[in-house]
């Protein structure tokens, strides 16, 4: 065991002459990683997984400093401009408006039966947006062109759903019809800078934002082409029988559970086991993590960066395509606006993991279904839920903040690359 | 003798890790002192106590017989202690006078940075110390070897007294090595004092005025560098004795494996802009047979790298024809080659042998995760990949807590160990393996060692390819020594001598085979 505790410590300790310039304190938690580790030998790759939820650590405080932090810019806002409506329960100083506002937050994303179903619901499309961003970032590529493959993906299912053509079929038929051609549609978008990028160089950054503009060009044509005759800018209706059953009823019949988040979950079951229990997965994170060690193990780097970029595009098409059937029934223009962005701090949030990516779905699902209910209680701008988000985003990305915040150490983790230079 | 430098007792714990025990060491006024110990041995430590990176938890530092503490580096710098780093810490678009003054500049106004007086300091001291170079050259311009007289010259802008010098020879040309120890000698006429870290015993032994060995965070002892042998430092280090020159029965060769004729590599496209010289390898021909270690000998960037990336299909072949085993391997893929029985040490471990990030287990596996038993069709097989990594870390005596610890966490050797493991638990018929103990200590090069020629003696047909001169020489049976891309001669192991090869490797011929150079 002396041994092994000696030769954990050489890296480390080799290494710590050249980090002076990440500060002394850098340098000693770098020290401590190794033998952490070392300390108890872990014996399985279950629990070594059940590790990587230490991981959320970091993700789940920057939640709360961007929530305190949030609570702070209320308040202010309350001061400078007093809200109109107040509740005469509480007394409206700008404290207790503070106060009721995250009352009204959770009340609104928990408080009811008809509440939580909202959150579901309303969570769904980010998972499947955090689970395409985060497979391109298993694989060392940056996704940011789920906007329009989500966009592309819910025309494409409206397109089969209206489709007079195909009405007359059995849902058993339809509803699997329309989300393939959903997946279809996002796996080709996504496919494109994935060739790009393997057989060009070119980065996936920039194509995929140019993509998403295309993206929305191709849903203006087609929504202007199919227009309803009622002046509204959207496709028709989709068919009674391409609608994804409703599993559990609200009182409302507003954002009823319906199949989607069953198929959500199922999705990031899926990514896990393609991810780590499959030779695919294994040429994916390999490419994703060290390229050239990739091409030296004999794995094709071209050929990975093109299935995960065409599979991360495949679930920002079935984001689309389960928003179109479960929820509104028709795409419009603009309908995604915002989903693919977010979905880049989903995936951030939860650490590239499936599992994590479902939680940081949840979270930002009880965000955006609650902000009315805020909003209402303490007369809080809806707005201010984006602020929030910003906030998440700024915490995680720049996670050195919130560990010299909670002093948490670094334990020399698995990092996600993502994403390299021109031609990597 | 009036001491420069004393350390006393002095002792750090990292968790679960005591780095140094209670350490004494003395530095004498004018000498040089190496410090002499395994890689994870607590030399690093040490040296980042004195130069106060990380207080001791016990013990102190005690300079001309006064104890000090030092809370940062710029303590230990007031106090005259300077530090040459084993990476440079230059800024390589500024002179060497803007790098020497970073951090302690001297000024002409209150927003004006005085270069011309640095610059008349920098020219006197290094006239003083004999580190010649030019204070108005950009550092990106300067070799090696003369950044790191900017480094030296560094410390002594700051009034160093003590100098310490991390693995200075690493990066260095046998040339610019023998230069830096006159430098050192001169240094120590003039009172400096120096602590030279290294585990190259040739160099210690020629060198140092007093030894000083490090064991697992404790001193083993003192060594007298006029009396005692290489031999007798190893078994100081490791602890047992070690074998330098480890034994090996003549080689039995058998059919030719590897069979190059006439094979040309061109250079990467951004190496050739500018040099002109497009061809990397340039049309050689090499036979290596099975149970046969033949060692490409060359001073580094005269091809080897690219004859072993493209000997393995990480590089595209421009001309000529390659066999393995009969097979032509023109055109094909990395893993058409791997599965056809060739195993490769990558010259750069970190960068190709390894994912840093990945357990042991993933690792050892990276080149056979889709063949059976380690996975059935598409899906891994867990207790495979396991089982197989249990066996292959006892069997190569890989030091680590666990099969799922990340490679990056163990030491050089250790990871080097599972790339070795890795390649040689396939079923081979060639070994490729470049520069296999680079950055090792004595320990795991001597098992390295041992397991290529083990790899030999089973029939395997090698290519080793090293910088080493001696470890070309304790190894192959048959030496190539390649100069600007071509093959200057082939020696066999018995008529190759040090002098022969160094010429061979200086300037592509010797008088007396002058005629058999193919090259005009």
């Amino acid at each position: 065991m002396e041994d092994q505790s000696i030769s954990q410590s050489a890296p480390a300790a080799e290494e710590a002459d050249t980090s002076q310039s990440r500060g002394l304190s850098a340098g000693v938690d770098d020290q401590l990683a190794p033998s952490t580790g070392g300390g108890k030998p872990r014996p399985s790759r279950s629990q070594a997984i059940f590790s990587a939820l230490h991981s959320l650590l970091v993700p789940f405080l920057a939640v709360v400093t961007a929530l305190l932090i949030g609570g702070v810019v209320i308040f202010i806002s309350n001061v400078i401009s007093p809200p109109v409506s107040t509740s005469p329960l509480y007394g409206n100083s700008p404290f207790n408006l503070t106060l009721r506002a995250y009352q009204g937050l959770w009340v609104g994303a928990f408080g009811s039966f008809d509440n939580i179903s909202a959150t579901i619901v309303t969570a769904t499309p980010y998972i499947f947006g955090g689970l395409a961003v985060a497979l391109g970032f298993r694989a060392g590529l940056f996704n940011i062109g789920v906007e329009g493959q989500i966009a592309l993906g819910s025309l494409a299912a409206a397109a089969v759903g209206f489709n007079p053509a195909f009405a007359g079929l059995s849902p058993w038929l339809l509803v699997p019809m329309c989300l393939l051609a959903g997946c279809l549609a996002g796996a080709i978008w996504g496919g494109i800078p994935g060739l790009l990028k393997a057989q060009t160089g070119a980065h996936e950054v920039i194509t995929t934002i140019m993509l998403n503009y295309i993206a929305i060009q191709i849903v203006s044509v087609v929504v202007n082409a199919v227009k309803p005759g009622n002046g509204q800018v959207r496709t028709p209706d989709i068919s009674l029988n391409a609608h994804l059953p409703v599993l559990i009823a609200t009182s409302t019949g507003l954002k009823q559970i319906h199949l989607g988040p069953i198929i959500a979950i199922l999705a990031a079951i899926a990514v896990y086991w393609l991810l780590w229990r499959t030779t695919s997965g294994f040429e994916l994170r390999t490419v994703g993590t060290n390229p050239s060690a990739a091409r030296y193990a004999g794995i094709s780097v071209k050929r990975n960066i093109m299935l995960a970029m065409a599979l991360s595009g495949l679930l920002g098409g079935l984001a689309g395509a389960v928003e179109v059937t479960g929820v509104n029934f028709y795409h419009s223009q603009g309908f995604s606006a915002g989903y693919g962005f977010d979905s880049i701090t989903v995936a951030l949030l939860g650490k590239s993991n499936p599992f994590g990516v479902v939680i940081a779905a949840l979270l930002f699902g009880a965000l955006k279904s609650s902000a009315p209910s805020m909003q209402f209680y303490a007369g809080t701008p809806q707005d201010v839920v984006s602020i929030i988000q910003a906030l998440i985003l700024l915490f995680v990305a720049a996670d050195e903040i919130v560990r010299y915040i909670y002093r948490v150490k670094s334990r020399g983790e698995e990092k996600v690359v993502l994403t390299r230079g021109w031609g990597g | 003798m009036e001491l420069a430098l004393e350390l006393r007792g002095i002792t750090k714990r990292f968790p679960g890790v005591l780095a140094n025990d209670h350490i004494d060491f003395q530095v004498g006024k004018g000498e040089i002192h190496a410090l002499l110990g395994e890689n994870g041995a607590g030399k690093t430590t040490l040296m980042n106590i004195l130069y106060g990176l990380y207080p001791p938890d016990e013990g102190e530092v005690v300079l001309g017989g006064q104890p000090v503490k030092f809370n940062s580096p710029s303590d230990a710098i007031h106090a005259g202690i300077g530090m040459v780093h084993q990476h440079f810490k230059l800024v390589p678009p500024f002179t060497v006078t803007e790098n020497i003054m970073l951090g302690n500049e001297s000024m002409a106004g209150p927003f004006q940075l005085d270069r011309a007086a640095a610059a008349k300091r920098i020219t006197e001291l290094s006239n003083q110390y004999g580190l010649f170079v030019n204070p108005k050259s950009k550092v990106s311009e300067l070799s090696v070897g003369v950044q790191q007289r900017v480094e030296i010259l560094k410390a002594f802008y700051r009034n160093a007294e003590v100098l310490i010098l991390d693995e200075p020879t690493a990066v260095l040309t046998p040339q610019e090595s023998d230069e830096l120890f006159s430098i050192m000698r001169g240094l120590t006429q003039q009172g400096k004092s120096i602590i030279f870290i290294s585990h190259k015993l040739k160099e210690v032994l020629a060198i140092s005025d007093a030894i000083t060995v490090l064991r697992r965070g404790k001193v083993v002892g003192d060594a007298d560098p006029h009396t005692a042998s290489e031999e007798d430092l190893a078994t100081m280090m490791v602890g047992r004795s070690v074998i330098l020159q480890v034994e090996k029965t003549a080689a039995k060769p058998g059919a030719a494996v590897l069979s190059v004729r006439g094979m040309t590599v061109r250079r990467d496209k951004t190496a050739s802009a500018g040099s002109g010289i497009l061809l990397a390898v340039n049309a050689i021909d090499l036979e290596v047979h099975a149970g046969e270690i033949v060692g490409v000998a060359g001073v580094e960037g005269n091809g080897q790298t690219e004859l072993a990336e493209a000997l393995t299909g990480l590089r595209p072949i421009d001309g000529g024809s390659v066999t393995i085993g009969g097979v032509s391997i023109v055109g094909k893929s990395p893993r058409f080659i791997t599965v056809h029985g060739v195993a490769h040490v990558p010259e750069d471990r970190q960068k190709y042998g390894l994912v840093l990030g990945y357990p042991i287990a993933d690792n050892l596996v990276l080149a056979t995760y889709f063949e059976p038993p380690f996975a059935r069709g598409i899906v891994i097989n867990e207790a495979a990949i396991r089982d197989n990594a249990t066996r292959l870390v006892k069997e190569f005596d890989i030091r680590t807590p666990s099969v799922y610890t990340p490679a990056r966490n163990l030491s050089g050797g250790n990871q080097q160990k599972v790339v070795v493991a890795r390649e040689l638990s396939r079923d081979n018929r060639l070994l490729i393996a470049a520069q296999p103990t680079r950055g090792l200590d004595v320990g795991s090069i001597e098992f390295i060692h041992r397991t290529i020629i083990a790899a030999r003696d089973s029939g395997v047909a090698v290519l080793l390819i090293s910088a080493e001169l001696d470890e070309i020489l304790s190894l192959a049976d048959r030496i190539a020594v390649m100069y600007k891309g071509k093959i200057a001669a082939i020696v066999p192991r018995a008529e190759a001598t040090r002098e022969k090869l160094g010429l061979l490797m200086a300037s592509g011929q010797v008088q007396a085979i002058a005629a058999t150079v193919a090259e005009g």
